[in-house]
């Protein structure tokens, strides 16, 4: 979050890139159609900086600038945004971003354990990419999938229910180029920069793929379902006949 | 006996629930039809009078925010959708959208008509990929049934929505800092008053609410309001998402009346998993003060579970059993909340940064007595004296914690070190035949 915590790509990783005039003319399109749905067009940053991050894999200098040109704002001002905010990498990364979340709940049901053997496997610190660049090893917070304990994300999509061994195959398929499917999402992965495209908002068509729900999502439904439980019907309520007949309306 | 009330994942079994077809099939988009036949000010009314309050964890009043628009500003009126749901614990509004994305529209659409607003957004956290793809799809595939945009079902109602992705930053759930956040800024709280209802997005009257809130007005328009209070307390009207996470033999989403008991949700779960008993648990999320099994009775509504001392919040139920560590816990939660501050306020900033050091010597069995008593003094500092809800959130672990098993704190210097075995809390730990996990292979 803020600047004293590591979003976990060094800062000293950053490079200095330029974007070129096709570059720039090309994201210049990309860009008017975003600002174009705000009423503000300072309400753009934020999709944006997911489009410059869809371009390079990270956030460089030269993509922050783009973004203070398109919005007519200064650079310090896009800085202060890019930085406070985890999601946009500081330096170059890995195709794909294995992040083990961490916080208590998935902790204790053994994200530990599988944060320490991802990073024994991979021989990786917090934040660090292998050397075929395929992989960023990071953990993260809560990502509201607590019922699938313990949760890992990769580009932002749920591997549920992991485990030590079937994290570790994971990051073998993803370093060995084989397709791997999330538990819930679409049905394969893309890479993090197809990701950051989709967060800025251009779509790339695979709504459709995917469950639509599974295993505890349905946990409750199935049980009211075996059960016959179902809510209150709006014609026939409870408490008074009267009631019920006015609830229907 | 308190039963399951399936409303908003009645259809989630369907394998095309999320599509605008499969929605419509059952019954999808009807309570708009219905809404645009209405006076808006009489959808306000409706919801006043089924009591829903806001599900994104302070329980306000959902009509009643919407009541205190300002009828003579000229400026445009905006409807943000609070979908950032980053508490931990908390799990509800993600797979809602991803199953089901549409009643979350169908919820948009009523409640801009009803506060007269022609442009809605919907802010959602930025790591949930495949739910922004089904959001995103399902607001063009709402544009082009006619249910979104230029006049509405020939109503003459127009609306614009916006899926907006956030970028990690748990603040930006406090609806001012996603104000702010959504403006292009950095996501930092700002003084109330004036409340968004005023000055809100652009200085405009805006309404910021829960997804779950939203995605429960359809119900309300289509059913009635005595329908909605038929279920629930009387000053917690209606039903919501209990979800339970951890040591808990069937986890999930239980959609159930307010004030139910963790009692009859366990019950349903299938119980703490087997061989292992309760030890302690979040009613509302990492921010609301735990309990312990001599709460499972408390009825699991606004009133009752603060008059145990805690708040009902976001109805994530965490649960623990005797294997957990309660230290290693809050010290966890505690680094959340540090890593998160929004660094605006000294408080906040300064009294989690300390809390995490103090908490990872007790955990080490390096803390004193003085240790203890040294967390009660800082969350003394923050509780009230922070600039937001974040920092007053942070005390409830620790404070709780301390409250319920402070004998724990102690074991932990006593014996100079963890008195617990970390690898018996595991998923797989009561798995035959697995030495590291493999059993999920
Ligand atoms: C630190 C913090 C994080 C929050 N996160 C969320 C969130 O992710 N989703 C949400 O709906 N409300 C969140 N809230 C509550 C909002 O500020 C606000 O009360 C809520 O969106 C209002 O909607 P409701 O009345 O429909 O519940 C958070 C509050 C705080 C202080
Ligand atoms: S309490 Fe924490 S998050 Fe809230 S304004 Fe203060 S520093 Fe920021
Ligand atoms: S604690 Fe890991 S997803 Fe909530």
């Amino acid at each position: 979050m803020s600047e004293n915590h590591d979003n976990g790509t060094a800062e000293t990783e950053r490079t200095t890139s330029v974007f070129t005039d096709e570059v720039v003319a090309r994201l210049a399109q990309d860009a008017k159609e975003i600002i174009g749905r705000y009423p503000k067009p300072r309400s753009a940053l934020l999709p944006l900086l997911h489009l410059v991050q869809a371009e390079e894999g990270y956030v460089s200098a030269a993509g922050m600038e783009f973004c203070a040109d398109q919005l007519d704002i200064t650079l310090a001002e896009v800085k202060a945004v890019a930085t406070f905010y985890t999601m946009y990498r500081r330096g170059p990364g890995g195709d794909y971003q294995v992040g083990v979340c961490t916080n208590t709940l998935c902790a204790v049901m053994g994200g530990d354990e599988i944060f320490a053997s991802l990073k024994e496997h991979l021989d990786l610190a917090n934040g660090e990419t292998t050397q075929d660049g395929k992989v960023t090893l990071e953990h993260v917070e809560c990502n509201a999938a607590c019922d699938f304990a313990p949760v890992v994300m990769v580009n932002w999509e749920f591997f549920d229910n992991q485990t030590p061994a079937s994290a570790k195959q994971m990051v073998d398929d993803l370093r060995l180029g084989k397709d791997v499917a999330p538990t819930r999402g679409a049905s394969s992965l893309c890479t993090w920069k197809q990701a950051s495209r989709v967060l800025a908002g251009f779509d790339d068509g695979r709504a459709g793929e995917g469950v639509q729900a599974t295993g505890p999502s349905l946990a409750g439904l199935k049980l009211a379902r075996e059960r016959g439980w179902r809510a209150p019907d709006p014609a026939n309520l409870p408490s008074s006949d009267e009631q019920g007949e006015e609830g229907a309306k | 006996m308190t039963t399951l009330t399936p409303i908003l994942s009645k259809n989630w079994d369907r394998p095309d629930s999320f599509t605008i077809d499969g929605y419509q099939a059952t019954g999808g988009y009807d309570a708009l039809r219905k809404a645009l036949t209405m006076e808006p000010d009489g959808i306000v009314d409706m919801v006043k009078e089924a009591g829903l309050r806001g599900r994104g964890g302070a329980g306000f009043p959902t009509g009643m925010k919407w009541g205190f628009l300002p009828k003579d500003n000229p400026n445009p009126r905006y409807l943000v959708v609070n979908a950032d749901e980053s508490e931990p614990g908390t799990c509800k509004d993600i797979p809602l959208m991803l199953a089901n994305p549409h009643v979350l529209l169908e919820g948009v659409s009523i409640a801009s008509y009803a506060i007269k607003s022609n442009q809605a957004f919907i802010y959602v956290r930025g790591e949930v990929l495949h739910v922004i793809r089904r959001l995103r799809q399902a607001v063009a595939d709402a544009y082009e049934a006619g249910l979104l945009g230029k006049d509405i079902l020939g109503s003459g109602f127009d609306l614009d929505v916006v899926v907006h992705a956030g970028a990690g930053a748990y603040i930006c759930g406090e609806e001012t800092a996603l104000l702010d956040s959504l403006e292009g800024y950095r996501g930092q709280p700002r003084l109330k008053p004036p409340f968004p209802a005023v000055a809100g997005l652009y200085a405009s009257p805006t309404v910021v609410n829960n997804v779950e809130s939203i995605a429960s007005v359809p119900g309300i328009v289509a059913n009635g309001a005595e329908w909605f209070t038929a279920m629930g307390t009387e000053k917690s009207a209606g039903f919501g998402f209990f979800s339970l996470s951890g040591h808990v033999t069937n986890p999930g989403q239980y959609e159930a009346p307010l004030g139910i008991t963790l009692r009859e949700l366990l019950d349903m779960a299938g119980g703490i998993r087997a061989g292992h008993e309760l030890k302690f648990w979040t009613p509302g999320g990492s921010s609301t003060p735990i309990f312990t099994a001599e709460h499972l009775d408390t009825p699991l509504d606004f009133e009752s579970v603060g008059a145990a001392g805690s708040m009902l919040g976001t109805r994530a139920l965490q649960i623990f059993d005797e294997t957990t560590c309660v230290v290693r816990a809050v010290g966890r939660w505690i680094a959340f909340y540090a890593h998160e501050s929004c660094g605006k306020c000294t408080p906040c900033r300064e009294g989690n940064y300390w809390m995490v050091q103090v908490l990872d010597r007790l955990e080490r069995g390096e803390g004193t007595e003085a240790d203890i008593d040294k967390l009660l003094d800082i969350c003394d500092n923050l509780l009230g004296r922070s600039f937001c809800a974040l920092g007053d959130g942070a005390t409830s672990p620790v404070m709780s914690s301390i409250k319920y098993f402070r004998q724990e704190y102690v074991d932990h210097f006593e014996k100079g070190g963890c008195p617990f075995d970390h690898s018996r809390s595991t998923l797989w730990a009561d798995r035959p035949n697995t030495t590291e996990g493999g059993g999920n292979k």
